[in-house]
């Protein structure tokens, strides 16, 4: 497939979005100017970017604990979500959901997950709720290798499988479940094979190459949106950064992360665009640069914003709360 | 009035406002052909047949995509079965539909309502014959309605129905085949309401479910010794109704609470502390509870009666309050 220059930078453009966030939601936390935990995405970015490109903003999708990308990818507000990190009240969470709990349902973001595999049903749900209303809208449901070793995964896919739901199962394969590798706590080599289970068909591929996973992602949201049913892709890729920034990383070495960096998905990607023509050192400058401003637009959002007020904790538990609280 | 039961008042809500709203849609395991484990959908067989839906055993899937669904324009019925089976659920409930709108900063519109038969049936033992509401009210995030009768069945279920909030719904088994006046023309009962089952002066009873219809034969055996009991009936446990609670206790000056839950740390616990921290001065004698004792509900029919309450344990917590 020919892919347009157009579309090849958005992806380059999206991904360097994405590391700039992740950069700074580092920097800052470990400045301890961010409270709770960060789950850094970096090292995957080449999948929300590549899975993304193939939606509407009337799709749908499920995030996960390490959703910045896939929150930044669909198109949420770098303000808002970068205020949520820091507990402010124009969060997109109003300072009540952290990194761990944002959502923009507005743009079919159905929230990141603190819990995991948590998406997985609330997709289905979706799904459900799109073939009733006989859309022609999609899901896209990401999850990590260590969901796929829970009851609602297989719940999920069953269920999909069963009523032919317009569901992208997408699982991120980085290795690590928490601090537990995937081929200690995984049955199968690929979590791809686990779709014969379920009747759908299932694929492994390259996650750190976003134009495989735009491909890839866009025949299953095509089947899907036709009435062909759920897709399981597994997206192969390594978490570089440990499970959380603070992480001690005492389930592996730093030789091995440092072997895995020239694999990243941004440099690969940049080198094919510089051979293809496609993009310039000063282009490339320019677009480290807007992601950096954009960045920092955001921190400088984030660090004006007031607080919320302590009684606004009672607030937002439901559309009517008239004597619910006591 | 015609009179019919309360599984019947069920199903004429749901056509009702099925018929008035197609995002409805209802699903769980054994209803669109079964009609519900207990009959509660037979009122329902073969209508709407591609919004009521047979499922897989799934509950985790049956919980959570009912937010998923909410989130997506559609208002979704989920049936859990059996109340203890929603335990296998627990972590959709708990940690997704209980929590999304307040940790997203109050996004979506979660209007969900999940139903089912709760409580002791005849020797279903533990797994299937639990009374769990109290969970679900000590948790945020979830409205609780438990009616005793059809009237109070159609017109709380109507309600939730048009509820832009998360609803649990908790149907006593033994009350599905009940029959009770229910009008003929729409009427809807508000959250919040309790219902004075029965005036009295003496002593005030605070019971949901099952426990109204014991509640309402202890205290007609209670006026033969000249014991006036009124039986106040709170139909949903989030929210609860202070106001008319609090009437009734300043009339009586003394409580006795009645649940089939446990007794240890159930909901009337709440509502006794509750009275006890606003009320002191009013109270004439101790609170007393009446609750299952606190093991699990037992198979053999002796010791399911001993473990559950019935009027005789109302009778003999009135009496000692007096």
């Amino acid at each position: 497939m020919e892919l347009s220059k157009e579309l090849l930078l958005k992806f380059y453009k999206d991904m360097v979005r994405i590391r700039n966030f992740e950069l700074k939601a580092e920097e800052l936390f470990l400045q301890g100017k961010l409270p709770g935990f960060i789950h850094l995405y970096i090292g995957e970015e080449a999948i929300a970017v590549g899975a993304m490109a193939n939606l509407r903003v009337e799709d749908y999708i499920t995030s996960t604990h390490r959703g910045h990308g896939h929150m930044l990818a669909k198109g949420a507000s770098m303000r808002k979500m970068m205020a949520e990190l820091y507990g402010k009240k124009h969060g997109y969470c109003k300072g009540k959901g952290g990194s761990m709990h944002i959502a923009d349902v507005s743009i079919g973001v159905l929230g990141a997950n603190g819990e995991v595999g948590g998406g997985l049903p609330i997709a289905v749900g979706a799904g459900m709720a799109i073939k009733l209303q006989k859309k022609d809208s999609v899901v896209i449901s990401f999850f990590g290798d260590g969901a796929s070793n829970r009851g609602a995964f297989h719940e999920a896919l069953n269920w999909a499988s069963v009523f032919k739901l317009p569901v992208i199962f997408l699982n991120e394969n980085n290795q690590f479940a928490s601090t537990e590798r995937v081929q200690e706590t995984t049955s199968v080599e690929n979590i791809s094979d686990r779709a014969v289970g379920y009747n759908m068909p299932g694929v492994s591929i390259d996650g750190n190459d976003v134009i495989a996973v735009f491909e890839t992602v866009k025949e299953a949201v095509e089947r899907a949106r036709n009435g062909g049913g759920p897709t399981l892709i597994e997206a192969k890729t390594y978490r570089l950064k440990g499970h959380f920034v603070g992480d001690p990383q005492l389930y592996r070495t730093k030789e091995e992360v440092d072997l895995k960096w020239p694999n990243e998905p941004i440099s690969r990607f940049e080198k094919k665009l510089f051979e293809g023509g496609y993009l310039t050192e000063k282009e490339k400058e320019e677009i480290w640069n807007d992601a950096k401003n954009e960045v920092e637009d955001a921190v400088l959002f984030a660090e004006q914003d007031e607080y919320p007020a302590p009684e606004e904790a009672l607030e937002d538990l439901f559309e009517d709360s008239t004597n619910c609280l006591y | 009035m015609r009179e019919i039961t309360f599984s019947e008042a069920l199903g004429e809500a749901i056509l009702e406002e099925m018929s008035r709203d197609p995002t409805i849609f209802t699903y769980g395991e054994d209803i669109a052909k079964q009609g519900g484990i207990f009959g509660a959908y037979k009122p329902i067989l073969g209508k709407y047949q591609d919004r009521i839906i047979d499922t897989p055993i799934s509950e985790e899937v049956i919980f959570g995509s009912a937010l998923g669904a909410a989130l997506a324009g559609m208002r979704p019925v989920a049936e859990f079965h059996f109340a203890d089976f929603l335990f296998t659920g627990m972590a959709a409930i708990a940690n997704q539909i209980m929590k999304f709108k307040y940790m997203t900063g109050g996004q979506g519109k979660l209007h969900l309502i999940l139903r089912g038969p709760d409580g002791i049936s005849k020797s279903a033992a533990a797994q299937h014959s639990e009374s769990i509401e109290t969970i679900f009210m000590h948790i945020p995030g979830i409205k609780v309605i438990i009616p005793s009768t059809p009237y109070d069945m159609k017109g709380l279920f109507k309600t939730a129905l048009r509820s832009d909030d998360p609803v649990i719904c908790f149907e006593h088994k033994m009350l599905y085949r009940m029959k009770g006046p229910v009008p003929e023309e729409e009427y809807y009962i508000p959250f919040g309401v309790a219902d004075v089952k029965r005036e009295g002066k003496d002593v005030t009873v605070i019971a949901t479910s099952r426990m109204v219809h014991e509640s309402l034969l202890a205290a007609q055996e209670l006026e033969k010794e000249g014991v006036s009991v009124e039986v106040v009936d709170l139909r949903t446990l989030v929210p609860w109704d202070k106001e008319t609670v609090f009437k009734s206790v300043k009339k009586t000056h003394k409580v006795v609470i009645a649940h089939e839950t446990w007794r240890r740390a159930g909901w009337g616990a709440e509502i006794a502390a509750t009275i006890q921290e606003e009320l002191f001065d009013y109270l004439d004698a101790p609170i007393r509870r009446v609750g299952a004792k606190n093991v699990h509900i037992p198979f053999s029919p002796p010791l399911q009666d001993f473990v559950v309450p019935d009027k005789n344990s109302v009778i003999e917590a009135v009496r000692s309050v007096l």
